[in-house]
């Protein structure tokens, strides 16, 4: 728990940067969640409000707003459309974190940050118990999992269509990999993620296949720790901390040209939250910075660092492939042409659907604390995926792939979700 | 709301539009005690959704059945205060009332509910190849009942007008909950008194909006647009008065000043001439053969009266340019400073000049940063007031500032407010403009039309 004179300094932070937003309500226009409700509290000009009427003591139902600031997917589109740039993830993030520090961790989350997540061979022994584990998740463990940490939501609630933990992951395909660089010149670090470690380790092992053909050294070290994306929306600050730490030691001193992901999350708080949301007591802000300045997204590392732009590719003529922008790629990096090159560079016969760059719903924990939105949210991208007529959508983040193989698989249109290196993968056998 | 007596309201609040419908928790109430415009909130006591016409007609009566005060509120993008409640009031929100019922292809008209998002409605409209042009800032939010309750201007109002020139008839509930009519489907009508128009820029002193017939256009066929860059302000607005007065009404005028400029070009980088004094973004659109020979004269009145450098849009990707500077006028001022205030004094346009040259003396005597930008065609001017409002002393340099401006506005023989309306923040000047004797003929028709004084209290009251 944070201290109260840290406690203060954020708030006063946090006042400096509420004062930013003009009120001007153009983020109704853009956020899927207040399209489905059409409640002021959803939307970020209600929040912002209650945040400031909260610091101007106006407001004294303090569980109420943290509620309320709960009922957000962080997909960001807001900021990336706010007329004034306000920076609204840092202070949604941060008024987490001073809710978090003033209600304390819930119990439930305290066991799943602390005691797991902060200790990835506990984490990975557990999850590693397989099917037997997963009768545990579905039943006991149901809110635990919930509110708390949805990148391992899948197996939860009864009635969802969930990816099951896979049954070998990845990092017991390959444990590790130290390699130098072939013919590309290049050498990466690999950081997977926990979702595609424990859910999609093919889109890992077609990561590293990619890699060996394109001559690539791999630097993957085993022991790596959750981003710490899950912990950080839930405002613990200590865990994340702790997680960005580990992580660090891991990699500060390897050589490599890149920290490559293939998760749009993983990406987004490697490359912008950690460098500038560590608060622990270690002098690895250089590190971090060096870090976050050579962490790539791995479609944007195959277009623009291996220079695969698809020309000359001739497009298949079956099995038509639409592309989903995973919030945190288009609005926190900006990234959107480099997937769609590299479905054309697989050979796939590409078009586009409609509002491919609006959320699907997921939101991480989100998902789980709020499904029926989480669902109506999902439901309109799926509507859309469907309307595209393609066979199959890819994307760049597997929480994304999670969701949509949840609402289209209640379609039975057949339609596959698959990730955009799995595709590119497919096309050099 | 905690009274027994306010728990009955409650409930029959809840009766009417379902207990989903109806909010009373504190940080609900809270969320809708504000709108775009730099003033303090003021908390409701209860805020209701309406899904149904005759859902909004029984709410509307059951305030008046009890003397409550009610604010009818759409996106809550409001610049002047016209949607911030009356302390402990009702809030009826529109966003239940979100259909469009018709659009008549034939006829040339549509009738929507007031809670439809402008921009859908435009889009809607354009899917069936005709057009609707007001085009608010806010368009992509604003409603259209909003719209009609403060007269929405945008970029187009030169050559179309504002939303007042398309609103051809409404259906609107009295206090006592009475559906009133007024207007028709037809361009020609005389039937009864001009209701409808009365309706427009009333901001919701009046009356509740429930249907509203707007008029809809065919589309032009062609459109091109241009850059003028001036080194004089005087010479560019100069140029504004010379075009109109060479019987051209481009579809749209606008211009920016120097320090606009700068703030713009810093924001995207677009390769802006930042030592320019002014710039004027023009577009011309009509019959093919009428926009070429309109171009090619406004090019050449720009370059007589001064114009260093024109630059004409050739493709879709050269008009965005174009445009996209204008669209980023806001938005880079607002990011200078946390406080942005948009003023919209208006004046002839033939005292664009003037007003300019009043703008800069305003700035240097109050030692206030002033962005000016806006509708130049139309003589409606956006001097955007940069400021922190958490610096008193400063704050109060800002409110001597917005005074003088009027002052000057009003001299020139021009409007407190061009499209912004006149809600809370202007209300105290509205007396400059309109004199006494107009305040009270006001005041004795909003008494006879809403006796207990409930609709949106205070707003637009001299």
């Amino acid at each position: 728990m944070a201290d109260l004179q840290q406690l203060a300094l954020m708030f006063k932070n946090l006042d400096d940067q509420l004062v930013n937003c003009m009120r001007c309500g153009m983020c109704q226009a853009v956020c899927p969640l207040f399209r489905e409700t059409g409640r002021e509290t959803d939307v970020t000009r209600g929040k912002l409000a209650l945040l400031e009427g909260l610091a101007a003591e106006i407001l004294q139902d303090s569980q109420g707003i943290d509620t309320a600031l709960n009922r957000c997917l962080l997909c960001g589109t807001c900021q990336a459309n706010c007329p004034s740039g306000v920076q609204i993830i840092d202070i949604f993030l941060a008024a987490r974190a001073i809710l978090t520090g003033y209600f304390g961790l819930s119990p439930v989350k305290k066991a799943i940050f602390r005691g797991m997540l902060a200790n990835p061979r506990l984490f990975n022994a557990l999850t590693s118990m397989g099917s037997k584990f997963q009768g545990i998740f579905t039943k006991k463990v149901d809110d635990l999992l919930g509110s708390s940490c949805a990148r391992f939501n899948a197996p939860v609630v009864a009635d969802r269509h969930f990816n099951a933990l896979a049954t070998r992951p990845f990092r017991k395909i390959v444990p590790r990999l130290d390699t130098p660089a072939g013919a590309s010149g290049l050498r990466v670090a690999f950081f997977p993620g926990c979702v595609v470690d424990k859910m999609f380790p093919q889109i890992g092992e077609a990561a590293v296949k990619i890699f060996r053909n394109k001559e690539v050294g791999v630097f993957l070290p085993a022991g790596q720790a959750c981003c710490g994306i899950p912990v950080l929306t839930s405002g613990d600050r200590q865990t994340f901390n702790t997680l960005i730490e580990m992580n660090v030691e891991l990699f500060r001193n390897a050589a490599f040209d890149y920290l490559v992901t293939p998760c749009a999350s993983c990406t987004a708080t490697i490359k912008e939250l950690w460098p500038h949301l560590y608060s622990g007591s270690r002098d690895i802000a250089g590190d971090i910075a060096r870090l976050g300045e050579r962490t790539r997204d791995i479609t944007e590392f195959m277009v623009d660092s291996l220079g695969l732009d698809g020309l000359g590719v001739t497009p298949a003529k079956e099995d038509v492939i639409t592309y989903h922008d995973p919030c945190h790629l288009k609005n926190s990096l900006g990234i959107t042409r480099q997937p769609r090159t590299l479905i054309r560079a697989a050979g796939g016969n590409f078009v586009e659907m409609n509002e491919a760059g609006t959320c699907c719903g997921c939101g991480g924990s989100f998902n789980v604390a709020h499904y029926e939105l989480s669902k109506k949210i999902g439901n309109r991208k799926a509507d859309n995926i469907v309307a595209s007529g393609a066979e199959t959508v890819a994307t760049s983040c597997p929480a994304c792939m999670m969701q949509m193989t949840d609402m289209l698989s209640r379609r039975d249109k057949g339609i596959r979700v698959r990730h955009v290196v799995e595709l590119y993968a497919d096309s050099i056998d | 709301m905690s009274s027994p007596q306010a728990s009955a309201l409650v409930g029959e609040f809840s009766a009417i539009v379902g207990s989903d419908n109806v909010m009373t928790s504190e940080i609900d109430r809270y969320a809708y005690s504000y709108d775009a415009a730099v003033l303090e909130p003021v908390m409701p006591g209860i805020v209701v959704r309406p899904t149904t016409s005759e859902a909004l007609g029984r709410v509307t009566r059951l305030c008046n059945d009890n003397g409550l005060p009610l604010t009818v509120r759409g996106a809550g993008t409001n610049l002047s205060g016209g949607t911030i409640p009356h302390p402990g009031g009702v809030v009826i929100l529109t966003n239940g009332l979100t259909r469009i019922l018709e659009i008549n292809e034939e006829d040339l008209y549509a009738i929507v509910e007031p809670g439809v998002v402008t921009a859908v409605f435009a889009q809607e409209v354009a899917r069936r190849g005709l057009f609707y042009p007001p085009d608010p800032g806010s368009q992509t939010v604003s409603t259209l009942g909003g719209n009609v309750a403060e007269n929405a201007g945008g970029l187009r109002g030169l050559k179309y007008g504002v939303t007042k020139d398309y609103v051809m008839g409404m259906e609107f509930w009295d206090v006592q909950g009475n559906l009133i009519r007024s207007g028709s489907r037809t361009v020609k009508s005389v039937t009864g008194y001009n209701l409808h128009g009365l309706m427009v820029a009333s901001e919701g002193t009046l009356g509740v909006f429930d249907k509203i017939i707007l008029k809809l256009i065919p589309p032009p066929q062609a459109a091109r647009s241009m850059m003028a860059i001036f080194d004089s302000i005087a010479a560019a607005s100069e140029t504004v008065a010379a075009i109109i007065a060479a019987k051209i009404v481009p579809a749209t005028l606008e211009m920016m000043d120097n320090f606009t400029i700068r703030t713009v070009d810093n924001f995207r980088k677009a390769g802006l001439p930042t030592d320019a004094a002014a710039l004027l973004l023009i577009e011309v659109d009509g019959h093919p053969g009428q926009v070429a020979d309109e171009a090619a004269r406004v090019e050449e009145i720009c370059r007589r009266q001064g114009a260093r450098e024109i630059k004409v849009a050739h493709d879709a990707g050269e008009r965005n340019t174009i445009w996209q500077a204008r669209r980023d006028a806001l938005p880079a001022l607002a990011k200078l400073k946390p406080t942005c205030v948009l003023e919209d004094a208006t004046v002839p346009r033939s005292k664009i000049p003037a007003m300019i040259a009043a703008l800069g003396e305003i700035s240097r005597k109050f030692d206030l940063t002033i962005g000016t930008f806006g509708h130049a065609g139309d003589g409606n001017l956006h001097p955007t007031i940069l400021t922190d409002k958490r610096d008193k002393a400063e704050w109060q340099r800002v409110e001597h500032a917005i005074e003088e401006i009027f002052d000057r506005a009003l001299a020139l023989g021009g409007t407190l407010s061009g499209e912004h309306g006149i809600g809370l923040a202007k209300r105290n000047f509205l007396v400059k403009e309109i004199g006494q004797a107009t305040i009270d003929y006001t005041a004795r028709m909003k008494k006879a039309l809403d006796p207990k004084n409930i609709l949106n209290p205070k707003k637009m009251e001299g």
